[in-house]
Formats: structure tokens, C-alpha cells, sequence
């Protein structure tokens, strides 16, 4: 960055001066505190920082964010991220969208934003409902999810979106707590040092239209019992006690005595075993997991386009208008 | 006609100023490929030229049937030409089912170069035809050359270690070698331009070159023809370099060219669709130019990185054709809304939904001009012809980036696969726009305007000018605005800004008296044709003058002083009266008289002539 240490920027640097219009209690503004605070803490210089959103309460972030922001359309945040990130590759370029953006409207772009692994961040804040349209069901709520335009219950089975980025061979898939600042920092901070597309989801309360979904995993009083965070290269453990743990087996993922737990390998060369993990959600008696659950290298998209035009200059040399125009078969008539 | 002797030939030599030639065979039979090598080797000799390719939509249809044919017809000539013909003089035809597709276009005794060895019952069964045209009389009134084109290339290639299949393959170089014999072309640009295309195949090119030889040769050795034929190259054409262009290659330089001439590099996001890819294809290949492309999943993705390239501060590109352009329209809105430059390129082809993918239409026109929600003004341009799409492409890119605004480039299948001879501009005549970016803090508001009415366009990376923008309607400084009378006034200005372009569009010039009963009045692909028509009214004794727009929104400015000065305007189309519209909305106080086709082939001169001796004598 810039900035000297001298001129450190605090996380009121980071707030734009728009007032903030989500519903009071809203899980946003924690993620937002969060993102600011990390932003000040990481040093991230705010000229070179983008981030890019959708259409939804979550998608209106940037406007929140003292970076260059850039509200879209619903669903092409990641298409929009994809170009703004490879004419500058030097920005750093988050992404905010929510589960209706990212998955229903935008799936295709999602999925193919983190096949090509653009080197930028996606924050799906996952409330498995569609907050600014008024609460209906989504691509992520559960069976009989009644509202307004499913009376008797959703009959659609909802996408996992761990599971969704991982069968997109994501390079870093993790999970987070909107009101938990410290995992969620600590998420940030590894997603931004991944090079590639970092997909987060991060479960975050609607306070109006689908109050406390999640509070069956995490109200403070069951939250250790009910989540397992997955932290690289530690023992997959859990429980108020840190006495439950995870194993693999041949049978495949299996509760265990925490000295039994296996230890955490986001790097391993397939995904089956973070998408098996991932699939504990659907039992209600396991611990849903939070952390990382992917973290691999590969090629990034844009560094990629921008080796090929460095190339074809250098073997061709810089090209010319006048030859691009004059070559081919030509003649003269004077 | 005027009739000499070549030297060392026996058989004579006549003179033509012009002659039409259609191609069609199977399109397994490389008809585009002769077409295009007729094309060039005749425009590298000197003539002018127009062409009109036809093909199916189907890679492959089932070999031998109707839907299967693929044809090229082109017009060279000694003199000054604007349209690929009306009626070929010449058709050959390479077996039965091109030959019944195509034989009602033949001019009245015209010559038909058949290849007989394509004529066996089962091909005339695939043709479905119950008897052999060959002989049930369906020929008599045209002088038929009849050669066996299947036997006599396999007898030219005895030596060649080719299979027979591939040996077979090389038939249209044999015809090609036929017709460049009648016609006195020279064989070197297709030999070197046989020596590239198959560079790492040997084996191809010597087979290949082997085959147009011999049907050079059988020319020659005077089995089939009576005569050859010259048509000399054209002192018409005005002074200058020439080379042969198609639209799409023409857009293509030209998207690169206006980057350079902005100072900006050029940010392509595509996804291929009949007949726009070859815009993706071509700039895919100028990398060396700095060109950055992307192959995006879908329409919709291709327009949102353009989008998010100038939002950057590139120059955002996305190529497309009408399902494409239908899908793109929310993001239209966005760059509309945030005022950000873009262009947008829209290679026309027949509709509605998929249509006819490669047959020639102009009926996206009110699409690019009104299809988006929301009062939502774009600028439009056509290219009318390969030879005005460099300059109008760079036209484009300057709009988009002095107005900071989405700009829809028109285009069709006629003019992006069409090719003329194209007189190659003094780049240095150019005059360059550069972007100057705004990058001081100090009093900057993201939408505050120049007198002009644009925004100024900072980019992230700047230092101090952190902004937020988006689809919301939004203020001065960019922030959200319900506000009543903002939005009336963001309106205002975005609609106001567009109509200013028009100042700097030069009036189109009126072809013939600037008053009298007659304007036809054209846009896009038309301009050969509709230029031939008035021609040959006016041959006529007809008073006939003649307009043709390139920039179509905003209008030019000074239309409705001239349309005031005729009494009927005649509006010829490719659909089914959309300019019409647009211009009645426009100019309701003049007489504008709609002529549609949408045919998916262009219109033929005399269907033109006919109209306007209708209306001047009726
Ligand atoms: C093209 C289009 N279709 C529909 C909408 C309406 N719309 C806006 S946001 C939204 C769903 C948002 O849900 P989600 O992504 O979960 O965001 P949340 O509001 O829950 O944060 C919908 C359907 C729109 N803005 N644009
Ligand atoms: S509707 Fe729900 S998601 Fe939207 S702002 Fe209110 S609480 Fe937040
Ligand atoms: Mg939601």
C-alpha cells in the first residue's frame, strides 16, 4: 500500500459516509464492523480496493465501504468482478452477494467465476431467504419453507453452497458466523492471502424475514457442540469440552474421540473429503462446519490472460494499426 | 464486348465489363472457399467487387439435400460497383441439389458449369428430384458445360499418396482452376494462399494445387469452353491502396484502433454466436496489440466484464447478434445508468428468436435504439459496407468515451461476411481522442458534467477518489437519490447528453437534386443495392435522389430540412418498417413510404427500381 505506518488507517477510514439502511439488528452490520475493521487492520490501501455486489440488502455494501464500490445488477457481480479484475489486476476485488444473487439469478456466473479462479474474494451472505424482495424462500432454504409465494412449503431441496463451490473445484472454500468477528476475520485474512477465487459463505441472520434460522447452530449457549471449525493442519475437534472430534474411516466421516480426530487437511489433492464434510449439515445431530474447508493452488484466470499478451508482444512484437491495416494482399491505384 | 486475340491462344479473348458468378455445391464442398479465393485473386488483379455469401446454419446438413447448399455469388468489374448482382451469368453448380436451389437466379441463357459426376440416382434421390435435370429439358435455354468434376480431379491426383476421400476433397479447387482459366485470373495468390493455410500439410497443398492447375489446364487445352474471357481491372476506383475486406475483420481493426486512438487498452467479453464470432476470433488473435479477450459463459457475463473493464478504465467490448443483444439489455441499463463507456457490436441476423442464423435481416433496429427498461438512450450506428466499418467502429469508440455511454454498433451478415475492395485510410488523418482520466479529489463529484453533458472518468487505483456507483438512481456525487426531482433530472441529463452527439455528426449528403418528388432514404447493408436502384431509375428518366444513414440515433441533425424539399420519402428495409417508425415518431410532418423484405436474402436492384417507378409514376 501506500500509505506509510506512520499514517495507519483505522476502521473509520473505511466508512463511506452513507448512511447505513439495513433493518436495526440486522447480521450486515456485523460483517460490515468486520470488514472495515479487517480492511483498517490488514493495511489494505482503500484507492486500491474494489468490491463489486449484486442485488439484495447484502448486495448494498459497497456503498458502505470507503473503496471504490460498484453496485450491479442482480446475479453478474462475479462477471462484472471478472473484468474489473482482469483490466487491473493490481485492485483488490471482494465480491458481496447473497444466496438468491449467487445462487438462483447467478449461479452460472458463480460457478464459473470459481472454475477460472479470478483472484478475488466472494462473500455470499447465506440467509437463506430473499431479504429485499420481502422474505421469499430461496435456492437455500430448506424444504417447507413457508412464505408468502410458497404457501404450503417449498418443495425445492436447497443447494448447499460449501458443497456448490467445491463441485466447482473452488481453490479456497470457507464458512463463517456473521456475528462472529474473530472467525470471521481470521477467514478474511486467509482468503485475501489466497491467490485465486476465495468463495466465503457466511451465515448471516435476517432479523425480519427469517429471524434466527440458524440459532439451532449458533446461539452462544449450543455453538460449540454445533459447530466444528475446520482449521488447517489441526485436529478436526469440537464440543464445549473440545473432547469430540472427526475422523475418516473407510466407512467415510465418523464421530470420534477428540485424541481420535483426524487432522485437517485443506490441501489435499481432491475434494472429497471437504465435501464430505461439508454434507454434515444434512443431519441435524452433527455439528455444522465452519473454517476452511479448501485451500489448493492453481492457475489464476487473469494472471493467465495477461502471460498470453505478454507473449504474443513478445514474439510478434508490440502490435501496430498501420500493420494490423495495411497487411494481406494489397494493390495500388494511382 | 469488344473481341481480341491473346497472344499464343488460339481461342479468343472477349472483353466484359462485368460478370456474376455464383458458386454452390454441397457445404461439404468448400464453396465458401472458392468464393472467397475468386474474390481475392480478383480483387489482387484490380476489379471491383461485391460479394454475397449464403450458407446454411447446419455445419454439416445431411450431404446432398436442398437445406445442405452453400453458395457464394460474387460481381467483378471493370467499372465502379455496389451490389453482388441481382441475377449470376454464370452458376456452377457441383451436384443436383445446388444446382435446383439455385438455377431460378440464373440469368435468362446464362452458363451453367455442372459437375455430372454428382448426378447419380441416389443424388438426385438425396436432391429429391424424380428425374435427372441433365436430361429432362429443365436446362434447355442455358449453355451447360457439363464435366465430370468427381472423375476428372481423382485422374489429376493419380500420383498423389491421398486417400481417395481426400483426393475427392480437392474438387473445388479443380472448378476453381476451370473458372480462373474462362475468366484469365492469375493462379499465384490462391497458390501462396494454399502454401500458408496448410503449411504444416504438405501433402495438402500439392494436391491442391495440383487440382487447380489441371482445371486451369483443361481449360486451356480448350475441351469445354469456347472462349475466355477478360474483364479488366477498374480505372474507376479512386487512387489509392487497396485490400479486400469483410465487415467483421473491418470491425475488429477498427475496435482496435479507436483503443489506440482513446489510449485505452481493449477489453473484449464474447461468447460466440452466428454471425458475430469472428469479431471474438479476430481480436483473439491481435494479443500483440494488447488486446485482452475474454470467452465468457454466456451474453450476459460477456457484457458484464466488458462492463466491469471500464469501470476499471478500459475499453469495455462485447460482440454479439440478436438473441445476444436481447440477453444483454439489463447491463445495457447499468452502463447506462453509471455512465460508463462500452461498445457494443451487433452482427444482425434473421429473427425472431433464433431465426435464420446466417441470413442477412436489419430488424434489431428498434431493439438498439428503445429495448431496454427505463428511459435508457443509446447511441446507435450501421455500418452500411466492409469499407465504412473501420472508421464507423472508431466513430463508435469516440462517442462511448467523450459521452461515457454504451454505443450499439449495427452490423448483418451481409456486410460481415460480404467482401469489397477497401481503400486503405492514411491512419495519420485520424485524429486521436485521448481519455484524460479525473484524478483530483479536489471539487471532483462522479456526476458532475462537462459542457458537453458527460461525467468525468475516474477509475479505481486513484488515490482520494474512492466513489460508489450502481444501477440505483443516484445524485451528483453518486450516492443513492429517491429524490423526485433528482431523478427527473438525472433523466433529463442522460437523454440529453445523447441527443448533443448528434452536433457532432455530420449531415448525411444527398446523392443527386437536394428537391423533388423522390428521397430514398437507406441504412446499413442496403447502400449497394438501393445506390444501383436510383442508378437505374435514373437511367430511366426518373428524377430519384438518394440518402443513406449511418448514424441513426440520435438523427443526424438537418434531416428535416432536406426531407421538407421531396414529396414522398421511400424507406427501404430489411424488416418490416422500423426506420420508418423511428422516423415518423421523429419527423411526423413528411411522407415517408415504407419497403420491406425480410426474405433473409437482400433486396435485388430491379425489386427496388420497381418501387420507385411505382410511386413516381403511379
Ligand atoms: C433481474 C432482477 N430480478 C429480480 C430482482 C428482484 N430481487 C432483488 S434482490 C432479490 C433477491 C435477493 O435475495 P438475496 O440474494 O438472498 O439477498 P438478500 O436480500 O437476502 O441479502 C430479488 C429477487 C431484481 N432486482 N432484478
Ligand atoms: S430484510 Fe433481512 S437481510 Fe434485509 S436488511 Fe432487513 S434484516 Fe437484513
Ligand atoms: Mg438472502
Amino acid at each position: 500500500m501506500s500509505e506509510t505506518a506512520t499514517t495507519k488507517l483505522t476502521r473509520k477510514d473505511f466508512v463511506s459516509d452513507q448512511e447505513v439502511r439495513w433493518c436495526p439488528g440486522c447480521g450486515d452490520y456485523a460483517i460490515l464492523a468486520s470488514m472495515q475493521k479487517y480492511m483498517a487492520d490488514s493495511g489494505a490501501d482503500p484507492a486500491k480496493t474494489v468490491f463489486v455486489s449484486g442485488i439484495g440488502c447484502s448486495s448494498r455494501f459497497p456503498y458502505y465501504m470507503n473503496t471504490y464500490g460498484f453496485h450491479t445488477i442482480h446475479g453478474r457481480a462475479p462477471a462484472i468482478a471478472t473484468g474489473v479484475k482482469v483490466a487491473n489486476p493490481d485492485l483488490s476485488v471482494w465480491i458481496v452477494t447473497g444466496d438468491g444473487d449467487a445462487l438462483s439469478i447467478g449461479g452460472n456466473h458463480l460457478a464459473h467465476i470459481l472454475r477460472r479462479n479470478v483472484d478475488v474474494n466472494i462473500l455470499l451472505f447465506n440467509n437463506e431467504i430473499y431479504g429485499l424482495t420481502k422474505g421469499q424462500y430461496s435456492p437455500t432454504s430448506p424444504v417447507g419453507t413457508v412464505r408468502k409465494s410458497t404457501p404450503m412449503g417449498s418443495v425445492e431441496r436447497p443447494f448447499n453452497p460449501i458443497s456448490f463451490a467445491l463441485g466447482c473445484n473452488a481453490t479456497f472454500v470457507a464458512r463463517s458466523i456473521d456475528t462472529d468477528a474473530k472467525h470471521l476475520t481470521k477467514v478474511f485474512a486467509a482468503a485475501d492471502a489466497h491467490r485465486g477465487t476465495s468463495f466465503i459463505e457466511i451465515l448471516q441472520n435476517c432479523v425480519i424475514f427469517n429471524k434466527d434460522f440458524y440459532s439451532k447452530v449458533v446461539d452462544r449457549s449450543v455453538r460449540a457442540d454445533m459447530t466444528v471449525d475446520l482449521r488447517p493442519g489441526e485436529q478436526v475437534i469440537y464440543g464445549a469440552e473440545n473432547d469430540k472430534g472427526m475422523r475418516f474411516s473407510a466407512k467415510g466421516l465418523e464421530k470420534c474421540s477428540a485424541a481420535d480426530a483426524d487432522l485437517w487437511d485443506p490441501t489435499s489433492a481432491t475434494e472429497s473429503q471437504a465435501y464430505a464434510i461439508s454434507q454434515l449439515d444434512q443431519d441435524p445431530d452433527t455439528p455444522k462446519p465452519i473454517g476452511i474447508f479448501r485451500s489448493v493452488e492453481a492457475q489464476v484466470y487473469e494472471q493467465q490472460v495477461h502471460k498470453q499478451v505478454e507473449a504474443a508482444v513478445k514474439d510478434k512484437g508490440p502490435g501496430k494499426v498501420q500493420d494490423l491495416v495495411y497487411s494481406g494482399d494489397r494493390w495500388t491505384i494511382d | 464486348m469488344t473481341t481480341t486475340e491473346t497472344p499464343g491462344a488460339d481461342l479468343p479473348l472477349q472483353q466484359l465489363e462485368r460478370v456474376v458468378i455464383r458458386f454452390a455445391g454441397d457445404s461439404g464442398d468448400g464453396m465458401q472457399i472458392t468464393g472467397n479465393q475468386f474474390t481475392q485473386t480478383s480483387a489482387v488483379f484490380g476489379n471491383d467487387l461485391a460479394t454475397l455469401p449464403d450458407f446454411p446454419a447446419e455445419i454439416r446438413a445431411p450431404a446432398g439435400t436442398r437445406p445442405g447448399v452453400s453458395g457464394f455469388q460474387l460481381q467483378f468489374s471493370s467499372k465502379d460497383i455496389h451490389t453482388p448482382g441481382d441475377a449470376p451469368d454464370v452458376l456452377v453448380a457441383m451436384n443436383p441439389a445446388a444446382l435446383v436451389v439455385n438455377l431460378g437466379a440464373l440469368k435468362a441463357g446464362g452458363t451453367l458449369v455442372v459437375n455430372t459426376g454428382a448426378f447419380k440416382a441416389n443424388d438426385l434421390k438425396k436432391a429429391k428430384l424424380d428425374s435427372n435435370p441433365l436430361e429432362d429439358g429443365t436446362l434447355d435455354g442455358y449453355r451447360v458445360i457439363s464435366v465430370d468434376i468427381n472423375v476428372r480431379v481423382l485422374d489429376a491426383l493419380v500420383d498423389s499418396t491421398l486417400s481417395t476421400k481426400d483426393k475427392s476433397r480437392c474438387k473445388n479447387f479443380y472448378t476453381l482452376g476451370m473458372m480462373y482459366w474462362l475468366y484469365s485470373r492469375p493462379l499465384d495468390p490462391t497458390v501462396n494462399w494454399l502454401k500458408v493455410k496448410f503449411k504444416s500439410r504438405p501433402e495438402l497443398i500439392e494436391a491442391n494445387e495440383l487440382a487447380l492447375r489441371a482445371g486451369y489446364n483443361a481449360g486451356d487445352i480448350h475441351e469445354m469452353f469456347q472462349g475466355q474471357y477478360e474483364v479488366p481491372k477498374t480505372e474507376e476506383l479512386p487512387a489509392g491502396t487497396y485490400r479486400n475486406m469483410m465487415g467483421n475483420d473491418a470491425i475488429a481493426m477498427g475496435l482496435v484502433a479507436g483503443a489506440q486512438l482513446a489510449g485505452l487498452q481493449p477489453v473484449l467479453g464474447s461468447y460466440p454466436i452466428t454471425p458475430a464470432s469472428t469479431i471474438l476470433e479476430s481480436l483473439a488473435s491481435y494479443k500483440h496489440h494488447g488486446v485482452v479477450t475474454m470467452q465468457m459463459e454466456d451474453e450476459i457475463a460477456a457484457i458484464c466484464s466488458a462492463i466491469g473493464a471500464s469501470f476499471s478504465g478500459s475499453l469495455g467490448i462485447t460482440t454479439t447478434s440478436g438473441p445476444g443483444m436481447a440477453l444483454k439489455t439489463e447491463a445495457m441499463g447499468l452502463a447506462i445508468s453509471t455512465e460508463l463507456p462500452l461498445v457494443i457490436v451487433n452482427i444482425q441476423r434473421a429473427g425472431p428468436s433464433t431465426g435464420m442464423p446466417t441470413k442477412v435481416e436489419q430488424s434489431d433496429l428498434l431493439q438498439a435504439i428503445f429495448g431496454r427498461n427505463g428511459d435508457a438512450p443509446i447511441p446507435v450506428i450501421s455500418c452500411s459496407r466492409p469499407s465504412d466499418a473501420f472508421e464507423l467502429t472508431i466513430d463508435a469508440v469516440r462517442i462511448a468515451v467523450q459521452y461515457m455511454t454504451p454505443v450499439i454498433i449495427l452490423s448483418d451478415n451481409f456486410i460481415a461476411n460480404g467482401a469489397e475492395p477497401w481503400r486503405l485510410p492514411d491512419l495519420k488523418d485520424i485524429k486521436p481522442f485521448p481519455v484524460q482520466f479525473a484524478e483530483d479529489p479536489e471539487n471532483h463529484q462522479t456526476f458532475a458534467r462537462d459542457e458537453k453533458g458527460s461525467r468525468a472518468w475516474a477509475r479505481p487505483g486513484t488515490p482520494g477518489m474512492e466513489f460508489r456507483i450502481g444501477g440505483l438512481e443516484k445524485d451528483i456525487d453518486g450516492n443513492v437519490s429517491y429524490d423526485p426531482e433528482n431523478h427527473q433530472a438525472m433523466t433529463d441529463q442522460r437523454h440529453n447528453k445523447i441527443a448533443a452527439i448528434a452536433q457532432t455528426i455530420p449531415t448525411p449528403a444527398v446523392d443527386g437534386p437536394d428537391s423533388g418528388d423522390l428521397l430514398v432514404l437507406g441504412w446499413g447493408s442496403t447502400v449497394g443495392i438501393l445506390t444501383q436502384a436510383v442508378e437505374t431509375a435514373r437511367e430511366h428518366g426518373l428524377p430519384v435522389s438518394r440518402m443513406h444513414l449511418t448514424h441513426i440515433w440520435p438523427l443526424p441533425k438537418g434531416l428535416e430540412e432536406i426531407f421538407s424539399n421531396f414529396k414522398a420519402i421511400l424507406v427501404p428495409e430489411m424488416n418490416m418498417g422500423q426506420l420508418t417508425r423511428v422516423l415518423r415518431g421523429e419527423m411526423p410532418h413528411h411522407n415517408f413510404i415504407p419497403h420491406n423484405k425480410v426474405t433473409g436474402q437482400p433486396f435485388l436492384t430491379t425489386e427496388v427500381t420497381a418501387k420507385i417507378e411505382n410511386i413516381l409514376k403511379g
